[in-house]
């Protein structure tokens, strides 16, 4: 299947069959070197780049978006003053935004890759389904959620009618709705590396679940799960990372409100209008850091080596 | 008893949230087809106006142009590098294979905002002014790491033994790459570019931070408070185009499978 790419169909392969062994040493380097350099040069020099704005100064009477280089490390503490709550903001939404994902998309991807097995044309159908919304526009499927939320929605409508819902308050702007437009965008990401890693799962482990007296969530739970483990973890970091930094269901014309303003949409804002570069910069090195810590910690955790 | 509701639920589970998955699309496509010119979420019958005159709205189309070009030029940037990455990774054992690795997967360990402020913090320090080629550099880096992926697996799923035969018949290491190696390395390539250019055409956040005074197709969107029922337009036939080529290389490969006698 042309998109079931993140996690790849050919990881176990991959475990299986041996590199060969160096040969022709001079190949592997010719493969190897546009593709690094041009990480080197896009990738990692930018990050160097983002640490030093983060590092930067004004100086005496500095107009709008001008700094000079500098070792200021307070910068780092003044943003965490200032921005903590976005920091926190982001992670928590990203957090519940993931969960939620792999308890809807995890299903989906049990349906796809184990159940519709023996229809070939369901289950082609069903991954062009999952992978649908790649391809209508972010911004505007986003829109859209908005609108069928919004005041005047159906849902809203039905929802006030109930009482589930005051009548004075609304389901667009809420942290509630940045949630669900998260949870939404992302789930693609969530089912597909579990479709790949359930898709090579042997039937014949779960029969011996069941041959050896093991109910079907006992099967589910000792066999299926750990084995779809590698699939679990792509999948959460796939959808965790992006939905992390992610400000468009959090900003204002989207699904959220300044209430609900994420470490993306002050990084957005300080960058790109107020030009205060050191400031976004260190958020941003912040972000990483995070993100970089929790991503090395889960990954050892779960015992998943190989990602990529 | 209790198997046979668990054997419908999941199927039921899975319709709805299906039904879910389509919502947006559908509301996408339908407002495409809106005949309210002006205020694009207020609902007022239907027309095909939008789709006979899309050009109308201003710039649109420019802003299309721009990303089906970035689109393409950052997908075969993205496409080559990312393809010989994938061979080195899957083929050959080398020093610091495992750094390589490492590195191709922090690219997707970064979120969007962050490489989209460092490319733009680099770009102000070396002075670089942003434009349509900045776009196309972002652009092929986050697609590299998804190219690696998805042509990695396929090299690691190639029998090594279809190379040997190759070799055994008097074959050069070129005639062997270029006659056995890449055609059957080409589906994971199709794939991958595919992939590339989705992500590319629909990216907003790196690109707004990297594209100075020019327009893509998302950011001409992101410019309307409400945008007018040509952009839903675009958006569903890319969408229509898309689905299309999906199914395309799901036959394809089958009747490849097909022929060559393979069971799924």
């Amino acid at each position: 299947m042309a998109f079931a790419a993140f996690g790849g169909p050919g990881a176990a392969a991959a475990a299986t069959a041996e590199p060969a062994p160096l040969r022709k040493g001079w190949i592997a380097i010719g493969l190897l070197a546009p593709g690094l350099a041009y990480l080197l040069l896009f990738f990692l020099a930018p990050l160097v780049s983002l640490l030093l704005t983060s590092l930067q100064v004004a100086p005496e009477g500095a107009g709008k978006g001008e700094y000079v280089p500098g070792l200021e490390w307070g910068n780092y503490a003044q943003v965490i003053a200032a921005y903590w709550p976005h920091i926190l903001r982001s992670l928590g939404y990203a957090l519940i935004a993931t969960v939620l994902a792999l308890v809807i998309g995890y299903p989906i991807a049990y349906f796809i890759g184990v159940t519709a097995r023996r229809w070939p044309l369901v289950q082609a159908l069903s991954l062009t389904l999952v992978i649908a919304p790649f391809f209508i526009s972010f911004l505007l499927r986003t829109l859209a959620w908005k609108q069928l939320l919004g005041d005047n929605s159906w849902i809203a409508q039905t929802l006030h009618g109930l009482g589930w819902l005051p009548a004075s308050e609304n389901i667009v702007g809420t942290p509630f709705s940045v949630v669900f437009g998260l949870t939404y965008n992302f789930i693609p990401f969530m089912v597909l590396p579990i479709y790949a890693s359930l898709e090579r799962l042997d039937r014949r482990y779960l029969e011996a679940g069941n041959d050896l007296y093991a109910g079907p969530s006992t099967t589910f739970w000792r066999v299926t799960l750990p084995l779809s483990m590698p699939g679990v973890v792509s999948g959460t970091l796939l959808t965790f990372i992006p939905a992390s930094g992610d400000y468009i269901n959090a900003s204002q014309i989207y699904l959220g409100s300044p209430q609900t303003a994420m470490v993306g949409n002050v990084i957005d804002r300080t960058f790109l209008e107020s030009q205060q570069y050191p400031v976004a910069a260190a958020l941003s090195a912040l972000l990483m850091g995070i993100i970089l810590v929790i991503v090395a910690i889960y990954v050892r955790r779960s015992g998943t080596e190989e990602l990529l | 008893m209790r198997l046979s509701l668990g054997r419908w639920l999941l199927p039921l589970y899975v319709v709805l949230a299906f039904v879910f998955l389509v919502t947006p699309i559908v509301h996408v496509v339908i407002y495409s087809f809106n005949g309210s010119r002006r205020n694009n979420s207020i609902w007022n019958g239907w027309t095909l106006d939008n789709w006979l005159n899309v050009c109308d709205a201003q710039g649109i189309c420019e802003a299309f142009g721009t990303s089906v070009g970035v689109g393409v030029v950052a997908t075969f940037i993205a496409t080559v590098l990312g393809t010989l990455l994938a061979i080195a990774l899957g083929r050959y054992r080398f020093r610091g294979r495992g750094t390589t690795s490492l590195l191709l997967f922090l690219p997707m360990a970064t979120p969007e905002v962050v490489l989209g402020a460092g490319l733009a913090a680099q770009f102000l320090a070396v002075g670089v002014p942003k434009g349509f080629w900045t776009i196309v550099i972002v652009h092929a880096l986050f697609c590299l790491s998804f190219v690696v992926v998805t042509v990695k697996a396929r090299v690691a799923s190639l029998d090594p033994a279809l190379e040997e035969a190759g070799r055994d018949l008097y074959g050069s290491g070129s005639q062997v790459f270029w006659r056995v190696t890449l055609p059957l390395l080409t589906p994971g390539i199709v794939a991958a570019a595919l992939l590339s250019f989705a992500l590319s055409f629909d990216d907003f956040i790196i690109t707004k931070f990297n594209a100075g005074q020019v327009t893509t197709f998302p950011l001409w969107i992101y410019t309307k408070k409400t945008p007018p029922a040509e952009a839903n337009v675009i958006a569903s036939a890319i969408f229509v185009l898309a689905i299309v080529a999906v199914v395309v290389v799901q036959v394809v490969a089958a009747a490849r499978r097909k022929r060559l006698g393979i069971v799924p």
